[in-house]
């Protein structure tokens, strides 16, 4: 894989983690704020299997699967947690989630 | 070469290494797995086996499970991790004998272990233990007021025991790897605890926002370790440390950049400015008993990955990551202590000062000096039991519904519950730093490692900011002794308004106030054993005499992973 790929690869990663960190800020549906997350964590793999690549190293390889099973058990709970909110307030945003402050 | 991919495997999912390295056919490859000491992990095991099995163990129960039966196994599972570090800190610490019990060690000192994915020395020992204690002081807290919110059942307990076994992994971890997988494993657990009273609508919310914020500050701290995965050939500790000893790389962007993310990643967990928004509303929302391991464990957790990855590894670095934390620090300490005086609720009032308490221990660790990280052990040892007292207080005085959290709930309190106002007071006295209270030593070691590294303006900063918390904590001390009847207007308070106070938190906060004015009156207990926590970087040595099986494919075996 020539360096220049390899920079591709990096800079694609980049702009997805971007894509991803700002869809967590602007959208307000949790469910789509989850997904965000979940494309935030795979930009990373990305970067992660490139930089493996680059270094000629198989770890960059294996922690990938490391961070599936997280970001797995993470949407897991995710979940959990949105179906609670749903269950009590039918079609709630994260707008609505304002009764804590000061 | 493929000795460092089983170099990133949890040690838990390699119980059959040794014995797949015996299939000796020629032309396949011979994988000998990483030994591992058992003995070593055993904290960690006893934390997540005693709370797997808990939750096993409960859905067999026929009938209702025995009043506390679920409180009493959990104290007895902590307990049992927090005496099984002793055997270690001995030999870590080379000591010749416990007690009556005469070790014979061939080995002391600091050792790593599973292929170098953990390290065993004096500070992942420490943290070990004052984790252990903070599951202790949450199962103690959490009976009584499980039964009083009707939320009864082995949850709350097996979840703080998952999420300490993720405390412990990040305390011991020599792997960036292992440190995220082990800050995932505390922080999935914790969103599900923030969550866990149905009932209470702000309990939902509060575990929403955890999770979403926590779990985009993950993102960060995962591409922040891809990006010092990239420039330093490695995730592992040791072998970073030898690439920077060796390259010292100047102007390496990837560094800077990998270093920063993983640093906002860890500053999110211990709630530094400007990192700190979530923090206020998931501690007034969370279940105050879940409030309470949050702000002790969760925090013990997140400054051992910190002191790890900055003082141990990136130490020789520091001209670097310094003016950073530097900067969180003074952040932290004034805008915590600024924001704490102009809230209402006491959970809230608790949440900013743990967040001021969040700069002092960011103060210890831009010192990077083996003072610092004295400061930092012995801060985070102490806090755990001042902040697991407090809210203990708040659990007991949040009254069925667990909502009663305003300033003017704790009216009184001298007169109804003099006991427990007084615990009250002890508790908030030593977080302001009086004298003959541990927290006194707390902030004077945090100030004098600061000093020692020419951080003056920064331990002025510190002690200015102790001022202004202090006035929040005579705040809270001056309701408690209002009685409500002096304008005439209200009811007065007195006995006959007692709260009930459950035996085993009770039991927490004696706890909390023996062990604050203990280390406050004999502060070298702890400050002994926080000298000698010291963390260690070590490279993984493959010992011989386990090389039986596979010994053609394992003399490639040492850890120089990837390089």
């Amino acid at each position: 894989m020539g360096s220049n790929l390899s920079l591709a690869y990096l800079m694609l990663s980049a702009i997805l983690f971007v894509i991803g960190g700002v869809g967590v800020l602007i959208r307000r549906n949790p469910l789509v704020m989850i997904m965000c997350v979940e494309l935030m964590l795979n930009a990373v793999n990305l970067s992660f299997v490139t930089f493996g690549k680059m270094l000629d190293d198989i770890s960059g390889q294996i922690i990938v699967f490391f961070v599936m099973v997280v970001a797995a058990a993470e949407v897991v709970v995710g979940l959990a947690l949105i179906v609670a909110m749903a269950r009590r307030r039918p079609g709630a945003t994260a707008d609505d989630l304002r009764t804590l402050r000061g | 070469m493929i000795a460092s991919l089983f170099a990133q495997v949890d040690p838990s999912m390699l119980r059959g290494g040794d014995v797949t390295s015996g299939a000796l056919n020629t032309g396949i490859v011979h994988v000998a797995g990483p030994s591992i000491d058992w003995l070593a992990l055993l904290p960690l095991l006893i934390l997540l086996v005693g709370g797997l099995l808990t939750l096993t163990f409960s859905s067999f129960l026929k009938t209702r499970a025995p009043k506390s039966l679920f409180t009493w196994t959990t104290v007895a599972i902590a307990v049992a991790a927090a005496i099984s570090v002793v055997p270690m800190w001995a030999r870590v610490q080379g000591w010749g004998s416990v007690l009556w019990w005469n070790l014979d060690q061939a080995h002391t000192g600091p050792f790593s272990t599973a292929g170098g994915a953990v390290g065993i020395d004096g500070f992942s020992l420490f943290i070990t233990v004052v984790l252990c204690a903070g599951v202790v002081l949450a199962a103690l807290l959490a009976d009584g007021f499980l039964r009083r919110e009707s939320m009864t059942g082995p949850e709350f307990y097996v979840l703080v025991l998952l999420s300490a076994v993720g405390g412990v992994i990040m305390a011991m971890s020599n792997d960036l790897i292992v440190l995220f997988i082990g800050l995932e494993t505390l922080s999935i657990a914790v969103y599900v605890l923030a969550g866990m009273n149905l009932r209470r609508v702000q309990s939902q919310e509060s575990g929403m926002k955890y999770f979403i914020l926590g779990a985009f500050s993950s993102a960060f701290l995962l591409y922040g370790i891809a990006m010092l995965y990239g420039a330093t050939g490695s995730t592992n500790f040791v072998d970073i440390r030898d690439f920077m000893s060796a390259v010292v790389p100047i102007h390496n962007g990837l560094l800077l950049v990998g270093l920063v993310l993983v640093l906002v990643g860890l500053a999110f967990k211990i709630s530094a400015v400007p990192f700190h928004a979530w923090s206020p509303d998931v501690y007034d929302g969370a279940p105050t008993p879940a409030t309470a391991w949050m702000a002790s464990g969760v925090k013990a957790a997140a400054v051992a990955g910190l002191v790890r990855v900055f003082m141990l590894t990136f130490s020789n670095y520091s001209s670097t990551w310094k003016p950073i934390v530097y900067v969180l620090a003074i952040l932290s300490m004034v805008v915590g202590a600024a924001l704490a005086i102009v809230q209402s609720n006491v959970k809230r009032m608790l949440a900013y000062s743990s967040i001021s308490h969040a700069g002092f221990i960011l103060m210890a660790i831009q010192a990077n000096s083996a003072n610092g990280i004295t400061a930092a052990a012995f801060y985070v040892a102490v806090y755990t039991f001042m902040v697991a007292g407090s809210f203990g207080v708040a659990t007991i005085v949040g009254r069925k519904g667990d909502g009663n959290h305003q300033l003017s709930d704790y009216k009184g309190l001298v007169r109804s519950n003099p006991w427990l106002a007084g615990s009250f007071i002890v508790m908030l006295l030593a977080q302001a730093g009086v004298p003959f209270t541990a927290g006194f030593f707390a902030k004077f070691l945090a100030i004098t490692a600061a000093a020692d590294a020419h951080a003056v303006p920064l331990a002025i900063i510190a002690m200015v900011s102790a001022v202004i918390s202090a006035f929040l904590y005579l705040r809270i001390i001056v309701a408690m002794f209002m009685s409500g009847g002096d304008d005439g207007t209200e009811d007065v308070v007195d006995r006959s308004n007692r709260l009930r106070v459950p035996f085993a938190a009770g039991l927490a906060i004696g706890i909390c106030v023996v062990v604050t004015v203990g280390y406050g009156i004999f502060p070298d207990l702890l400050l002994q054993p926080a000298r000698n926590a010291t963390p260690a970087a070590v490279q993984y040595e493959r010992p011989t005499d386990s090389l039986s099986l596979g010994a053609a494919g394992s003399s490639t075996g040492s850890t120089t992973a990837g390089r």
